[in-house]
């Protein structure tokens, strides 16, 4: 009885009525006129409207259209197809803003001037001026940080791979974890409250501390990750032939990852190199050159963008310095992805994976 | 520590005997090389224990401070008056705008970011998908200030249509209305911040959605499932915990996120019932944004409404490991 | 329900990669016919050809015809999706839904097809674990998750998984390759019954199974490492493993190469 029942419901056919290929771009087609039309008649302004509109009629469209001519099963099946099409031209638009715009309008001001002057006595609505004196800031404060972080974040790595068993390994391993989730502005209210006890003046170093506090845990498990990859059998193969521990990791362990320990500072890098937070708490900003990390406020390539952009008070000389300087920071961090991952790609040890 | 010396004392019998033996049997058993070595890197682990310890500590020490000297209380307040006498200040619109902008920010990014996920692994051509991905990777790179920078330059105009739209078919909710003034708002933080985490939300899913083993798929598509019916017979029950964890460290960056929401928010000590008016704030951008006037009891309030930032992160963060360790159970007891 | 199937030319790629070339056949209905040849002779993919899973692989595509009861499969307008459905498939290693029950596992197919009240539904889930030789196993625990079972077990559920939506044809892509010798028994019984209503196709790399299983036999083999796959004889099984045709099908069942 079960059975009659069953067949009674399936298709008798392997033929279902399909919409033509070609229809998802004929309905597409269609919804950007209805939602042209919709927005020259209500006279809406904001191309994003009628880009979403446009989207909405889309997704409706092919659902009634599909409903129609093969069914509720395959209906649900192309409104899937066309939201995750949808939600991935949507996405899209805004990151695609934000890259143009930053090219676009960064390189009005950014040539070797702007790159090799401070903002010295250029006042803030002014033209002219440059970001010199951010850049060596940065320069400085994430050098000082990946010399503090990277040593103590491999070194911990080592620590969780090759010799992290027990009670301390595994606190070691949660904390890194909590570290990873901190908010970079804790970190730097974290220092401000040692200076506030010290009652130091901000500089340099001390946004340094801050970054390497947030560079750490990246750096712990990246070079985990990578120390995790090396086949045991090259470590017991060294240790087999009576090499010490510490010289089996030093020569033969660190050798076969050191590619991807260098790709995952190198990320680390990039993410610091962006932090505003810290630095805006700890090391001010400063409009002319100072080159002493450890002594006075400092620039700092992201804090200058904010600064110009907060202090401009609608003087379009200072946006566009903002644009220039964030289309130098975008590029620095870029370069250093772009690189670490070339590296990765280039030094990956063969697992045969 | 005593493995290593296990280990290396038990190496094969040497073919050959004298040199070698001998440069062995010289270094003898307590071999100070492994003693450095173990100790520095055992350090560095103790090192950030002691790092975290002091986080806690100090905050704490500072906000009991600042805390001690409050008139009002400090968790329901509506007001940030440092500068009085006897101060006054609570965290209360803070918390409500960060929790609230999250919120936002989760509810549009967490099915974008599925949709894009599938998206990659699902339904582009895969001469598309490669490419896109890499993309995607490099925009979670770009630092928060520059997501800042064009939230206020760039999307706050372009969001006056949408609010006014919202206004005129919403607007009688409240949450919706518009007084028309520049979108500085909440609505408009939620979006930013959905944008910024949005990659990151997308690479952890699509790593995920790539992990689901071939076989499950292809048991769906043998009963003649259509493309979707295997996402959601195979891939998402496959991929849920997954992508609870890749939101909850989404999460995290938009309740932490700072320069972003200091850019966009006009700030205000109230909170707004609707979330397209400008005004309130949140824990981050009110440390970034109050600090450069603050004298030191300012500090001390804002040093204890980061603690308070703090512990919020912390939970959520303690959320996604446990999620995340449920899962490594589940897909062991399953292998 | 069973229904016969005749292919003509067919030839599979993968990308530029010819894998399987020129195959012609017939498998008659309620007959277990067995796929053998040596790894990589593209058997496997031949098997998937005959439900259109071989395009689901990137790069997957198919020429020729492929005729259940003078239907082409690969005719313009046949949707894939309901080719799937009236072709069942059991595969190499048992593939349970990891997050379902048991129950839910058998009636994942039928979920698709259409709305049952769950009256129905139990009938069906119950034949087809009998159908399968599960129900007694497994019958208290319906709701607990299918990957607790054995591997021989899970085996079985799939099997009951693809029989319950009633297919046409059921196809085994070396459905015992994973298991011990003791379920690979009782899914052997379990295809002796099935074939009284279903047409069966088995790949299978244990001739002594073949034999056993099957009524008919093909032999399929490639000329060298990179060619295509070609299919030798076809034949009553009884033939091929006494007095086949060619030389290469005597030289690979008795294990001369291969």
């Amino acid at each position: 009885m079960s059975h009659a029942v069953l067949t009674d419901k399936r298709p008798s056919t392997l033929r279902g009525a399909r919409l033509p290929k070609w229809s998802p771009w004929a309905i597409a087609a269609g919804s950007i006129a209805v939602a042209v039309g919709i927005g020259l008649a209500a006279g809406l302004d904001s191309r994003v409207q009628w880009g979403l509109i446009a989207a909405i009629v889309f997704v409706l469209g092919t659902y009634v259209i599909a409903a129609r001519v093969e069914g509720g099963r395959q209906a649900k099946d192309r409104v899937a197809t066309s939201l995750v099409w949808v939600a991935f031209l949507l996405a899209v638009i805004p990151l695609v803003s934000l890259v143009w715009t930053t090219i676009s309008r960064g390189m009005k001001v950014l040539d070797p001037y702007f790159l090799t002057h401070s903002m010295g006595l250029v006042a803030d609505a002014e033209p002219g001026g440059g970001i010199y004196h951010a850049i060596l800031g940065s320069l400085e404060q994430v050098g000082l940080a990946t010399v503090i972080a990277a040593p103590i974040g491999v070194l911990t790595a080592i620590y969780l791979v090759e010799y992290g068993r027990g009670r301390l390994a595994k606190a070691v391993t949660f904390f890194v974890d909590v570290m990873t989730g901190i908010p970079s502005i804790v970190a730097g209210l974290f220092i401000l409250s040692l200076m506030l006890i010290f009652e130091m003046q901000p500089f340099g170093f001390a946004g340094s501390l801050a970054l390497a506090i947030l560079m750490m845990p990246v750096v712990v498990r990246s070079t985990e990750e990578m120390l995790k990859l090396v086949p045991n059998e090259l470590r017991e193969a060294s240790l087999a032939l009576g090499v010490p521990k510490w010289r089996t990791i030093l020569k033969v362990v660190l050798p076969t990852s050191i590619g991807g320990i260098t790709t995952g500072i190198m990320l680390a890098i990039a993410r610091i190199a962006g932090e505003t937070a810290p630095v805006l708490l700890l090391v001010w900003g400063n409009s002319l050159i100072n080159a002493n990390p450890f002594e006075g406020a400092q620039a700092s390539l992201p804090l200058y963008i904010y600064q110009q952009y907060a202090n401009s008070a609608g003087a379009g000389a200072a946006y566009d310095r903002a644009w220039a300087a964030s289309l130098t920071l975008i590029a620095f961090v870029m370069i250093l992805n772009l690189v670490a991952r070339g590296i990765a790609r280039w030094k990956a040890p063969k697992t045969g994976r | 520590m005593d493995t290593s010396i296990q280990t290396t004392d038990a190496p094969p019998p040497p073919p050959q005997p004298s040199p070698v033996e001998q440069k062995r049997a010289a270094r003898g058993a307590t071999r100070p090389g492994d003693r450095i070595f173990l100790g520095l890197s055992r350090g560095s682990g103790i090192l950030l224990l002691v790092i975290m310890a002091a986080i806690a500590a100090f905050l704490t020490y500072r906000a009991s401070i600042a805390i001690g000297k409050d008139d009002a209380n400090f968790l329901t307040t509506f007001e940030w008056n440092t500068g009085l006498v006897p101060p006054e200040f609570g965290i209360a619109v803070l918390a409500f705008g960060t929790i609230v902008s999250s919120v936002i920010a989760m509810v549009i990014a967490v099915p974008v970011a599925v949709a894009i996920a599938l998206f990659l692994t699902h339904y582009a051509p895969r001469r598309l998908a490669g490419p896109i991905a890499y993309v995607i990777d490099l925009l979670a790179a770009v630092p928060s200030i520059v997501y800042g920078l064009w939230g206020a330059m760039i999307l706050v105009p372009h969001l006056n249509g949408l609010n006014g739209w919202l206004d005129e078919y919403l607007g009688w909710t409240g949450i919706f209305s518009w007084d028309g003034l520049a979108p500085r708002s909440m609505l408009t933080v939620g979006i930013l911040l959905a944008i910024m985490i949005l990659p990151i939300i997308t690479n952890v899913s699509r790593e995920v959605f790539r992990q689901v083993p071939r076989m499950h798929e292809e048991a769906a598509l043998a009963l003649g499932a259509t493309r979707w019916e295997v996402i959601r017979m195979a891939v998402l029950p496959f991929g849920r915990s997954g992508v609870i964890s890749a939101s909850m460290l989404g999460l995290g960056r938009a309740l932490g996120e700072t320069m972003a929401v200091a850019t966009v928010l006009s700030p205000s000590f109230t909170i707004q019932t609707s979330l397209l008016d400008p005004g309130g704030g949140t824990f981050a951008q009110n440390i970034a944004s109050k600090f450069g006037e603050a004298d030191e009891l300012g500090r001390d309030a804002l040093i204890a409404s980061g603690l308070v930032l703090f512990v919020i992160t912390l939970l959520v963060n303690g959320a996604a490991r446990a999620i995340i360790a449920r899962r490594k159970e589940y897909s062991g007891a399953n292998a | 329900m069973a229904k016969r199937i005749d292919v003509s030319g067919l030839t599979a790629y993968y990308g530029s990669h010819k894998a399987i070339e020129d195959i012609s056949m017939t498998v008659e209905p309620r007959s277990v016919t067995a796929f053998i040849g040596p790894s990589g002779c593209g058997k496997s993919t031949f098997l998937r050809t005959l439900n259109r899973m071989h395009e689901v692989t990137p790069g997957g595509r198919v020429e020729g015809k492929v005729l259940l009861d003078d239907e082409d499969l690969y005719g313009a307008g046949i949707d894939p999706v309901s080719v799937r459905r009236e072709v069942g498939m059991v595969f190499q290693r048992p593939n349970p839904f990891p997050t379902m029950s048991i129950f839910d596992n058998v009636a994942a197919g039928l979920r698709l097809n259409g709305k049952y009240k769950k009256s129905e539904l139990n009938d069906i889930v119950e034949k087809s674990l009998k159908g399968a030789n599960l129900w007694n196993e497994v019958k208290d625990r319906l709701n607990k998750p299918g990957s607790g079972l054995s591997g021989g077990q899970q085996q079985r559920l799939c099997i009951a998984r693809a029989i319950a939506v009633e297919p046409d044809v059921l196809l085994m892509d070396e459905p015992c390759s994973a298991l011990d010798p003791i379920s690979t028994l009782a899914i052997e019984d379990l295809i002796g019954e099935l074939k009284e209503r279903f047409t069966i196709v088995i790949v299978t790399h244990n001739m002594q199974q073949a034999a056993r299983v099957s009524d008919r036999t093909a032999f399929f083999n490639l000329a060298a490492v990179g060619q295509p796959g070609r299919l030798i004889e076809i034949d009553d099984t009884e033939r091929i493993f006494s007095n086949p045709s060619v030389q290469a099908t005597e030289d690979y069942i008795s294990g001369r190469f291969g």
